[in-house]
């Protein structure tokens, strides 16, 4: 059975209910931009919807921003291809949510107003924290979005049989469309549709492979373990060494709660209430998310079969799309790659929307103009920063073309954890916090995260083809991370601050009762 | 207006505590759950249930659950509890 299914899968031919989805989803988005177009005037509508966006809907767009087609179609495919070890991956890519619920999210919406260095710098002496908080966020938007495109190219080139760079070209010029004019208002729709779209299909494939077992997810394994055995359901190859499982457990957690195109999401809802309303919803999607993830990779493995589902990609990326059209036919698939391709759209537009925050409000606004900056130079600043980070996205994706960029997922994490979080929390927690320290700290963790990656047997040895790596662990979090924070404790003991240390109680104050009313 | 203040710090510092113990339950929950999975293999594999399912997919969908929950709890306490003695205090700050 499962050899007619591989012959027979449409998989990357035209396919008319993709093409019609995909075409539906753009056209309706981008009506969507030209009604948010009308309503972008200013740079708080531009970066922030306004602060106009309520609990429900940020949960939506929250779960819309980060909820990518790595995760989607990866982790479906881990789990179809090595079982349990998926399940690893999909609780990582969820426990950060709640720090960042009881950490994060309040005190951001009330001490910034659309970067998270708003609230590192509020206190402290604002040039040199918001250049340090630029160039973090900017390297970790850049290694995500670079992951993004290269993955959206060969996705497309994979579903719909378009060229490569045709595809890079498409996504990255109608993401350019949604931002450019539509702003934050056009992304947080595209993100709360493609959620819905994401959401639905996924639940809808799940409960379809279940009706195939007696809606019993326990058959579903057992069905799993008859066909590969007892290692299905237990840990394998993935954790062989605990300090690599550690180290990318501790990027996770906290590189969730310091990754900018989510920080940012907070200040699109009106108050510290509705973020803190709003990252609930986001948790539970995404944990129900995760869920459903998990049985379309077991589902996938029963009802597809690993061989024919490696022989279409490595990695087994196409588990999710191959398991739509067993079970639903070319139809269902055309709809599924359809929401693979929204999901990514979805994704780097939030991504852009951070990048041209930190350059327009960090660098120009309060770097290059000290904060005295009108209305209008701001949001056309914010254009320009735009269309140069698409242009950009656009040529990383063609320079990448067929490079192994997965890693660099996995890297913008470990950056958003060592560089962004412990600035974060501590210029929240800590009186005695500079902005020595704070500088130090991001660009600490910004630089010792590249500088391992690097000699990573990821990059040193199976990039540029190195004998032996220099150092044998793939992901730096668990050395990053630590670092960090001792630097920024270390740098704040040795020179006192007396301005920040006095503004503690005023930012303590404000970042728990909200701006002055 | 001092021992009001003071008790504004108090209700902030409450927040602190709250927000630090979830998170640590959370870090607990998760890094444990890596933990057995990297030190303790074959009680992860154990299977259960008839052999069904396996201790591990049972505990890394706990954790996953797990997630949503703690953070339930915390929205309850801060709507019902933190956000009313913040106000409160607010209130007679004002006046």
């Amino acid at each position: 059975m499962t050899a007619v299914v591989v012959l027979a899968s449409s998989l990357g031919k035209p396919n008319a209910v993709a093409i019609a989805s995909f075409l539906g989803f753009v056209a309706i988005t981008l009506v969507i931009t030209m009604w948010a177009a009308r309503r972008t005037r200013t740079s708080s509508q531009f970066f922030a919807a306004g602060g106009k966006i309520s609990a429900v809907q940020n949960g939506f767009a929250l779960a819309g921003d980060y909820m990518s087609a790595a995760s989607f179609l990866g982790i479906a495919g881990l789990v179809s291809m090595s079982g349990f070890d998926g399940l690893i991956y999909s609780v990582g890519w969820l426990v950060g949510w709640p720090v960042i619920t009881f950490l994060i999210a309040e005190p951001l919406r009330n001490l910034g107003k659309y970067t998270f260095a708003d609230v590192v710098a509020y206190r402290l002496r604002q040039r040199p924290v918001r250049i340090a908080a630029a160039i973090s966020t900017l390297t970790v938007v850049i290694f995500y979005l670079i992951a993004q495109m290269v993955g959206a190219g060969e996705l497309i080139h994979l579903m719909f049989g378009l060229p490569y760079r045709g595809a890079i070209l498409l996504v990255g010029g109608v993401m350019l469309l949604y931002v450019l004019f539509g702003g934050m208002i056009a992304t947080t729709w595209v993100q709360i549709i493609k959620a819905c779209l994401l959401l639905l299909g996924a639940t809808l494939l799940a409960v379809l492979v279940l009706a195939q077992f007696g809606m019993n997810p326990l058959t579903l394994f057992s069905a799993a373990r008859e066909r590969y055995g007892d290692g299905v359901l237990a840990p394998g190859a993935l954790v062989a060494n605990p300090l690599e499982a550690i180290s990318l457990g501790i990027a996770l957690m906290f590189g969730t709660a310091g990754l900018p195109h989510i920080l940012m999401r907070f200040y699109t809802v009106p108050d510290a209430q509705t973020a803190r309303r709003s990252v609930a919803y986001a948790t539970s999607l995404i944990g129900f998310f995760y869920l459903v993830t998990f049985i379309l990779g077991f589902g996938a493995s029963v009802l597809v079969g690993r061989e024919a589902i490696g022989s279409v990609a490595k990695g087994g990326n196409m588990a999710a799309p191959l398991l739509a059209e067993v079970l639903g036919g070319t139809g269902f698939l055309g709809f599924i790659s359809a929401v693979a391709f929204a999901t990514i759209l979805a994704v780097v537009a939030g991504l852009t929307l951070s990048g041209a925050a930190a350059l327009a409000h960090d660098l120009w606004g309060h770097v290059v103009r000290r904060g005295n900056i009108t209305e209008t130079e701001q949001l056309r600043v914010a254009r320009y920063a735009t269309v140069g980070l698409a242009i950009v996205a656009i040529g990383l994706g063609v320079v990448f073309e067929g490079q192994n960029v997965a890693f660099m997922v996995g890297l913008a994490f470990s950056i958003a954890a060592s560089a962004n979080f412990p600035a974060l929390l501590l210029s929240m927690t800590w009186r005695r916090f500079t902005t020595r320290a704070a500088v130090a700290s991001m660009i600490t963790g910004t630089v010792s995260t590249l500088t391992l990656i690097l000699l990573s047997p990821t990059v040193w040895k199976d990039l540029l083809h190195h004998d032996e790596p220099i150092l044998s662990l793939k992901n730096p979090g668990i050395i990053t991370v630590p670092l960090s924070f001792l630097v920024a404790i270390v740098v704040s003991l040795l020179g006192r601050e007396p301005d920040a240390e006095t503004g503690f109680d005023d930012a303590q104050h404000r970042m728990h009762t909200g701006p002055p009313s | 207006m001092a021992e009001r203040d003071d008790e504004l710090r108090r209700l902030i510092r409450r927040r602190w505590q709250v927000g630090g113990a979830l998170t640590a339950v959370m870090m607990l929950a998760y890094f444990g759950f890596i933990l057995l999975v990297a030190f303790a293999k074959p009680f992860v594999g154990t299977l259960i249930l008839g052999g069904r399912v396996s201790v591990g997919i049972v505990m890394g969908a706990c954790v996953i659950v797990l997630a949503p929950i703690l953070t339930a709890i915390y929205v309850r306490w801060a709507n019902r509890r933190h956000d009313v003695a913040v106000a409160s205090v607010r209130a007679r700050l004002k006046s």
